[in-house]
């Protein structure tokens, strides 16, 4: 099959971002390191473009992951919820290199979801009273206030996923999932990759996670570093 | 003698029912559920686990099955994981009975500040907003006084708010205290901590 949902598995990563611009709106999945689309964070440094608005959740910690986009200078503006020992973004944030909105978890990931299901905008109680209320709409419902939040698009959603069939139905492992799915949901164009590739009908209509109509390239990358951010154990 | 932080794990962990569903914030509340009876009730993280269990044996850990604070942990039989804005409807729907979250100031009123210090380094607010407003009960742990011995039981947050009128109670290394609007209800103390010295330590009336 050919046309939009034909053939979407790509042979590299520099295909897959091919259409990749200046100045565009980028949305990667993980929570922190975890859920990252390792090879594709790389293709993205490697492909040179710069003025990118990141859309993710932490924008890398540890030097690692989103933080090599900061280290390379491309990204204008990040939107995420938490920067925590994430220097590199601390340091570009007080330099007034990069522009920072920081934006609660649970609106983070509603603005997208909304995106990604045709809602413009919705009300929530997160923030009210609060600076987040700043320059927001406020109405009442039932006698409790609401935060007018719109919804939030992006250009390209990168997201990483454990399983994909030919047609992009995907499955994720464990925390890895948190925002990947919304994400591919709220993009233009969704680059999905995964772990592993198998035929389509290699997973039963039922198992799926996210269906393959919100995927529209697929590349196959067997290797990760999955990298630990703190690892905690128990003595046996 | 002040409670140690264990001592007010244990404490937190007395508050929470049997068969309830709990989120226990990053930090200190983290360390509750050390203290609670195996089987006892569901823990969830926001990041997109409901029924996590305990940090993993040696050599067991994954990368991809994480708590909220971005530790490793594990999941227990009849738990489920999903997507963040599932997990964000479960908080915001009212679907969460408990929030036991770390604080820097709490207010008279209920008033909870937790992710910010005027003119200190931005951490961000990552799911404290959404965990404070939507959780049906929100309890604070927190030290009673800044190491430079300021307070933070206050008849005002002057930090920004994380959530307005929103704490039920407050446990620190001082005791139990209940925000009533006009002052703070003392539930306990601190064996050995006498209410004077209470009353030194909190920016507000003890009742």
């Amino acid at each position: 099959m050919t046309g939009k949902h034909g053939n979407k598995v790509v042979a590299s990563v520099a295909e897959a971002l091919a259409p990749l611009r200046d100045g565009m709106t980028i949305m990667c999945g993980g929570f922190g390191l975890s859920g990252n689309p390792e090879a594709l964070i790389r293709g993205v440094v490697e492909r040179g473009v710069r003025d990118l608005t990141l859309v993710s959740n932490n924008a890398g910690n540890l030097g690692k992951g989103l933080a090599t986009w900061l280290k390379a200078g491309i990204i204008r503006k990040v939107i995420c919820s938490y920067i925590g020992a994430n220097e590199d973004l601390h340091t570009r944030m007080a330099s007034g290199e990069v522009q920072v909105e920081i934006t609660p978890q649970g609106t983070l990931v509603e603005r997208m979801r909304a995106a990604g299901a045709g809602i413009p905008a919705f009300y929530t109680p997160t923030g009210v009273g609060t600076v987040v209320e700043e320059g927001k709409d406020v109405r009442e419902f039932d006698g409790r206030r609401y935060l007018l939040e719109r919804a939030l698009h992006g250009d390209i959603a990168l997201v990483r996923a454990a399983k994909c069939d030919h047609f992009g139905n995907l499955r994720f492992w464990r925390t890895a999932r948190n925002f990947n799915p919304v994400m591919a949901s709220a993009a233009k164009l969704s680059i999905v990759e995964c772990d592993e590739l198998v035929r389509n009908g290699g997973i039963d209509p039922d198992d799926v996670h996210l269906p393959g109509i919100f995927i529209h390239k697929i590349i196959h990358v067997p290797e990760h570093e999955n990298a630990f951010e703190y690892k905690t154990t128990r003595k046996r | 003698m002040t409670y140690s932080t264990e001592d007010m794990a244990r404490r937190a962990a007395r508050e929470i029912p049997e068969g309830s569903l709990v989120n226990l914030g990053i930090g200190l509340p983290t360390q509750v559920a050390d203290y609670l009876p195996e089987g006892h009730a569901w823990l969830h993280s926001e990041n997109g686990l409901l029924g996590m269990g305990p940090f993993p044996y040696e050599g067991d850990e994954d990368p991809n099955l994480i708590n909220a604070g971005k530790q490793t942990v594990t999941v227990l039989p009849g738990g489920s994981t999903f997507d963040s804005a599932s997990s964000f409807a479960m908080i915001r729907g009212g679907h969460v009975d408990l929030a036991i979250l770390g604080a820097m100031q709490v207010s008279t009123g209920g008033d909870l500040a937790n992710w910010a210090v005027p003119g200190g380094k931005v951490m961000g607010i990552g799911g404290a907003m959404d965990l404070a407003s939507g959780c049906r009960r929100v309890i604070a742990m927190m030290q009673h006084v800044t190491k430079k011995g300021e307070h933070k039981l206050v008849a005002k947050c002057d930090y920004p708010l994380t959530a307005v009128r929103v704490v039920s109670l407050v446990i620190t290394d001082l005791g139990v205290f209940e925000p009533t609007g006009h002052g703070f209800r003392v539930i306990e103390l601190a064996p050995g901590i006498t209410h004077e010295h209470a009353v030194r330590s909190t920016g507000a009336p003890l009742i």
